[in-house]
């Protein structure tokens, strides 16, 4: 494939992962802890009412796993195309 | 000498000679180590210091107190706060270590290859770095007069002092490895504390699934409780929200894109050696972040309980003895109006005996679990560290923004490294004069400007950044105007609610019910749609414009034997 090419199926594939992440921070924070929060809170976790806990613990861990989960895929996907940055 | 005055001397001057020996062993040499810190800190220690150069005086003093009195809407902030980092990783910060330049208006100017561009950039960063500095500043003078008994001002010149010393001399490389050393100063602080309270009132070490558990001594849960004392005396109940759902949601919003454009915080991106190491950093600077976060809604819940518990519906010749000590510094004031001798502490104003500063939660903290000396300590050097090393940090982009930006790539391009090395040395020590004069006569809203800073960021440089990298086609008319648009419409309304009308400052006079604190989501929509209108009908970028945002958008490029 050539250079530009490989750019483009390199970068379509970096939305998507990106598009999905960003999915998933919109539900855990915006969606679970606010939107949803009331419904939510008919359930409990641990001693919390479910919405309460993802508004004030659950959603910053979620953000941090939404990190976690994009360098892993990122770093994959850089070895895969070759643009992986050498030592 | 009182334990408590001699263990905040020890520690404090302890960590004071900590910051000045890595000062002193970490000295810029050139432009590059002065703003970037030569593009060589490792991941680790760029997310440490990330999270220090965020967490201010604001985040470790008042938040787990807003959080006491606001229950479970205190989540906008904690929300807000963290999950702009999402944002950073994924969408600018390894776009823009890529891209490798020294700071944020040097991306703007470049990418939209225009000085008009680079300018509104520059005026944006400075002001929202000011309106930042002279809070931190003013926080350093709050530790030191509560903890040594000095006036505020003399606190502000001794914080002005330190920093001069290591942001004036170490630059970036200075600021950076002090910055790590004050978020391990910082972060132990807070938990110390936090810890020893949760075991107290639940039994259970860790303070996050504490505040979810049973009550010693009862068979209800800390929230359950909470909820329970909150209602009967006349307040919302903790778990529940008080605020409107849409208010909530925009002030989120905007806290969180706010987040992802102050220029202090995407600057620490450019100074590690790789993409992966970009991504890798907002990764430790999160989880160094969260550390804190999460940790301050369990103080919070911790705290307000206790608050009902020791002092309300007690005499007032039984109160504890924090309670009398923090009454002399005016944070905590009984105004017995029924004349019972009694502490009434009531949602009603007209019954209510009790006023309580939000600073309290976090600073009587360790007095009110009855903690030793030492850990009072430990907190006033935690409060100290977490306000100075934002302050650097802050202080570190007025400086680059007029030396770099202004005077080097706008007003005298041939200039030499050295003779620019002076220029923003200069200027880094000007800064620090300004930003401690504002600290010594803060203008009275000082509060309602920090919601300025992140309504500002969330709508010019975010949609600027972000659109000149995910589109190509955006060109130097579109971000321009909507930069401006978006400034424009953010500055008006939270100018003409915060100053102008305060007596309309309410939910009833607001646009669709949105708060000024929520209306940077708004600006940064008219910025997005501007940006994207103009451009549609003005002329593309020039091919190398297109080709360097092809080239941020991969780590490397490959060598032509490679891509055969």
């Amino acid at each position: 494939m050539e250079h530009k090419e490989m750019a483009k199926a390199y970068w379509k594939k970096n939305l998507t992962y990106v598009g999905g992440l960003l999915f998933i921070w919109f539900m855990a924070s915006f969606g679970a802890g606010i939107l949803f929060v009331d419904y939510l809170d008919n359930f409990t976790l641990g001693g919390f009412p479910l919405g309460f806990w993802f508004a004030q613990q659950g959603s910053m861990y979620i953000f941090v796993i939404v990190i976690a989960a994009y360098m892993v895929l990122m770093n994959k996907l850089d070895k895969e195309f070759g643009f992986d940055e050498q030592d | 000498m009182d334990p408590i005055l001699f263990w905040t001397l020890i520690i404090v001057g302890a960590s004071f000679a900590l910051y000045i020996g890595i000062a002193v062993w970490s000295r810029a040499g050139n432009t590059s180590e002065f703003y970037v810190a030569g593009g060589s800190v490792p991941p680790l220690a760029n997310g440490m210091a990330t999270a220090a150069d965020w967490m201010s005086a604001a985040s470790f003093i008042s938040m787990a107190g807003l959080i006491a009195f606001m229950g479970r809407d205190g989540s906008v902030y904690l929300m807000g706060w963290t999950g702009g980092y999402v944002l950073l990783a994924l969408l600018l910060a390894p776009y823009l270590r890529k891209f490798g330049k020294f700071t944020v208006p040097d991306f703007v100017g470049d990418r939209y290859y225009s000085s008009t561009a680079r300018l509104v950039a520059v005026v944006c960063a400075v002001f929202i770095s000011f309106v930042y500095v002279a809070g931190q500043m003013r926080g350093v003078g709050i530790v030191f007069s509560r903890f040594l008994n000095v006036e505020i001002e003399i606190g502000v010149v001794i914080g002005m002092v330190i920093v001069f010393f290591y942001a004036v001399f170490g630059g970036m490389k200075g600021i950076t490895y002090t910055q790590v050393a004050q978020y391990c100063v910082l972060i132990f602080a807070y938990l110390v504390p936090a810890i020893f309270i949760s075991l107290l009132l639940t039994g259970n070490v860790i303070p996050q699934v504490g505040f979810g558990s049973t009550m010693l001594g009862s068979d209800q849960s800390i929230l359950e409780r909470l909820d329970g004392l909150s209602t009967e005396f006349g307040f919302d109940a903790y778990t529940s929200g008080a605020l409107a759902k849409l208010d909530v949601f925009f002030i989120t919003f905007a806290l969180m894109v706010g987040t992802a454009g102050l220029p202090h915080v995407i600057v620490r991106f450019f100074t590690v050696p790789k993409v992966r190491d970009a991504r890798k950093s907002a990764l430790y600077a999160l989880i160094f972040i969260v550390l804190l976060y999460a940790t301050a809604p369990a103080i919070a819940a911790f705290a307000r309980v206790n608050l009902f518990e020791t002092i309300n519906n007690v005499k007032y010749e039984e109160v504890p003895d924090w309670f009398k000590t923090w009454e002399n510094t005016g944070l905590i004031v009984f105004d017995d109006k029924n004349e019972d001798g009694i502490i009434q502490y009531r949602a009603d104003n007209t019954i209510n005996e009790l006023n309580i500063d939000r600073d309290i939660i976090v600073l009587a903290n360790p007095e009110i679990a009855g903690l030793p000396a030492w850990v009072i300590g430990l907190v006033a050097a935690g409060g100290v560290a977490a306000a100075l090393s934002t302050a650097a940090g802050l202080l570190l982009v007025i400086s680059t923004s007029v030396a770099h930006d202004l005077v080097k790539r706008t007003l005298s391009p041939s200039m030499s490294d050295k003779k620019e090395l002076m220029i923003a040395r200069i200027s880094a020590g000007l800064a620090v004069v300004i930003a401690g004069y504002f600290g010594i006569n803060p203008p009275g809203f000082v509060a309602q400007t920090v919601a300025f800073a992140f309504g500002l960021a969330a709508a010019s440089f975010f949609p600027a950044i972000m659109l000149g990298i995910f589109y190509k086609r955006m060109n130097k008319e579109g971000a321009i105007a909507g930069m401006v648009a978006g400034l424009l419409i953010t500055t008006a309304y939270i100018v003409y609610f915060t100053f102008i009308r305060t007596d309309l400052n309410n939910i009833d006079h607001w646009w669709f019910g949105i708060s000024p604190q929520g209306f940077g989501t708004v600006g940064m929509l008219v910025n997005f749609a501007v940006a994207l209108a103009v451009s549609k009908f003005t002329a593309p970028p020039p091919i190398e414009i297109q080709n360097l945002v092809e080239n941020i958008r991969i780590p490397r490029e490959l060598t032509d034997d490679e891509s055969k």
